[in-house]
């Protein structure tokens, strides 16, 4: 089976300090896998470099892309990586506010992306939109209201629906329920953990809240300073862990 | 009075517009960077429009200034005086008889044909301005003909008003390549943007931008299926020379509140009420 994104040796460095370095694994169709760390460890960086956004150093992130098979997004064209990421990659923001256009009703943030690849029927566009307010627990009846008239939690949804309407197959979640209150974050973990599922999405996670990463993520890996540390089964690096920094990072989650 | 270089502009300058004349006329509808200069008049009162006229006038043409169709508001007057004095032209007001035209806001109602040259004043050459604030990515939106964000405001039109509420400024695609800000005509005037046989030439001072469309060639108005781009206008005929199909202004003509609608150009209405046509308002 070919992997949707394999990822070999990308380093990324800012100036001497090492951005993250030489990190590669492979995430196959359908996979989760969560990235995890202390802030500053590389989490982002290495993200940021797998979506497009930061050209690494070194390595290759190649997709396997619908039309011409396994690509190296970093060298293909710039066209070429916009187009993938509108399409094929969604990307959600830790701060809904990064990801969404705030001036713009909550159906034109969805609708954005639809007619970023060529829909040009409102009744379509707005059906849609609708149709994913709804499976992102956001009344129907508030498609013509902005963003910011959203709750915290409401934004970070509308977020999601925004990025999924084109059927993406990889998802890139920067924290996504950082910043939020408890329940909030229990319901949008389970809204994501249905959608992933539904919609046999793959997906990367980074985040530092390690409950996330139970729940959400199949496989993991741990962070330190730039370099992965552990990666493993997400239960099996969580029940025994075996390095140092991640025997440290599981007690020191708080217990209720 | 000859105390200017013709035209106001020195030679240098002029052949630097008309490259960038040219350059735009080679790419319709693309936005070329020019080094606008100082005008003696403040930005937004034409200064794009009159360095492009300076550019292309030479002494033989005859030049007419309209602002929002008419030949007699303070904006059209003083420039018509301008090249009066400093380049000695013969002006008109007849758009007929005209070579080159100077615009805000309008396109005259009688055809242009070949041979004229149509100059407008242009506020703010980016369509995407006001949906991506960062002119690198605007820039780059351009070059990789991602349009998706316009109809994003198409979108938000019709969701807030029920149909397409641009009613100037109309978003057009040229040569089904660039998307073009029209600057803001009415969008009732979009339609003769394309196919128009005159040269168009879009000048923004402020913004140092010259873009170009050359003759015949074509201009789609954005829109969606479902809701098809609309040319409008008030639904009234022009009470002083009963026109139909031209477009008006609405003025409000005592304290009580009584309005009527005149054409919005003053060269047309002029020609029809003298070839005996009469409103219901006229005197």
């Amino acid at each position: 089976m070919t992997p949707l994104l394999s990822v070999q040796n990308i380093t990324k460095r800012y100036g001497a300090h090492i951005g993250c370095a030489d990190v590669s694994f492979d995430l196959y169709p359908g996979e989760v896998m969560g990235i995890v760390g202390e802030s500053g460890s590389g989490k982002s960086t290495l993200l940021n470099c797998m979506a497009g956004h930061l050209t690494p150093d070194a390595g290759q992130v190649v997709f396997d892309t619908r039309t011409d098979g396994p690509r190296d997004t970093i060298t293909m064209s710039e066209p070429e990586r916009r187009m993938l990421s509108r399409t094929d990659w969604a990307f959600v923001h830790q701060h809904a506010r990064d990801g969404l256009r705030m001036g713009v009703s909550a159906g034109g943030n969805v609708g954005e992306r639809l007619m970023a690849v060529g829909e040009r029927h409102y009744g379509d566009i707005r059906d849609k939109a609708t149709d994913w307010l709804g499976r992102v627990e956001i009344d129907a009846a508030r498609v013509d209201d902005r963003p910011t008239t959203f709750s915290g939690g409401m934004q970070q949804r509308l977020q999601i629906a925004r990025n999924l309407v084109t059927g993406p197959r990889l998802v890139f979640m920067d924290e996504p329920t950082g910043g939020l209150d408890v329940s909030v974050q229990a319901r949008l973990l389970d809204l994501l953990r249905g959608l992933v599922r539904d919609m046999g999405l793959s997906a990367i996670i980074v985040t530092h809240d390690l409950a996330v990463v139970r729940l959400l993520a199949d496989r993991l890996m741990v962070m330190k300073s730039g370099c992965v540390v552990e990666a493993g089964l997400t239960d099996q690096v969580l029940d025994d862990p075996q390095h140092a920094y991640s025997q440290l990072l599981v007690s020191s989650v708080l217990q209720v | 009075m000859n105390d200017y270089n013709f035209a106001y502009l020195d030679e240098q300058t002029k052949r630097m517009i008309r490259r960038a004349i040219l350059k735009g006329l080679a790419i319709p509808g693309y936005q070329v960077p020019f080094a606008s200069r100082e005008m003696p008049m403040p930005y937004g009162w034409g200064t794009g429009g009159v360095q492009v006229s300076a550019a292309v006038l030479t002494p033989e043409d005859t030049f007419k200034v309209i602002d929002q169709g008419a030949d007699d508001t303070t904006n059209a007057v003083s420039i018509r005086t301008f090249f009066q004095r400093t380049a000695g032209v013969a002006t008109t007001t007849a758009t007929r008889d005209a070579t080159v035209i100077q615009t805000r806001h309008r396109i005259p109602e009688e055809p242009l044909t070949e041979g004229q040259i149509l100059v407008y004043q242009v506020p703010i050459p980016e369509p995407l301005r006001f949906l991506e604030p960062r002119e690198s990515e605007t820039r780059k939106m351009h070059s990789l003909e991602e349009y998706g964000l316009m109809h994003v405001k198409l979108y938000e039109d019709i969701s807030r008003h029920g149909h397409i509420a641009t009613s100037y400024a109309y978003p057009v695609k040229v040569e089904g390549r660039y998307v073009m800000d029209p600057s803001p005509i009415p969008k009732f005037d979009n339609p003769k943007l394309g196919e128009m046989a005159a040269i168009q030439l879009f000048g923004a001072g402020r913004e140092q931008r010259i873009y170009a469309l050359p003759p015949y060639s074509q201009a789609v108005s954005l829109d969606f299926e479902d809701h098809p781009f609309e040319a409008s206008k008030a639904d009234h005929p022009c009470g002083m020379c009963g026109a139909v199909d031209s477009y008006l202004d609405e003025l409000i003509v005592d304290d009580a509140g009584r309005r009527m609608f005149v054409c919005s150009d003053t060269d047309y209405c002029e020609a029809r009420q003298a070839a005996g046509h009469k409103g219901k308002d006229a005197a």
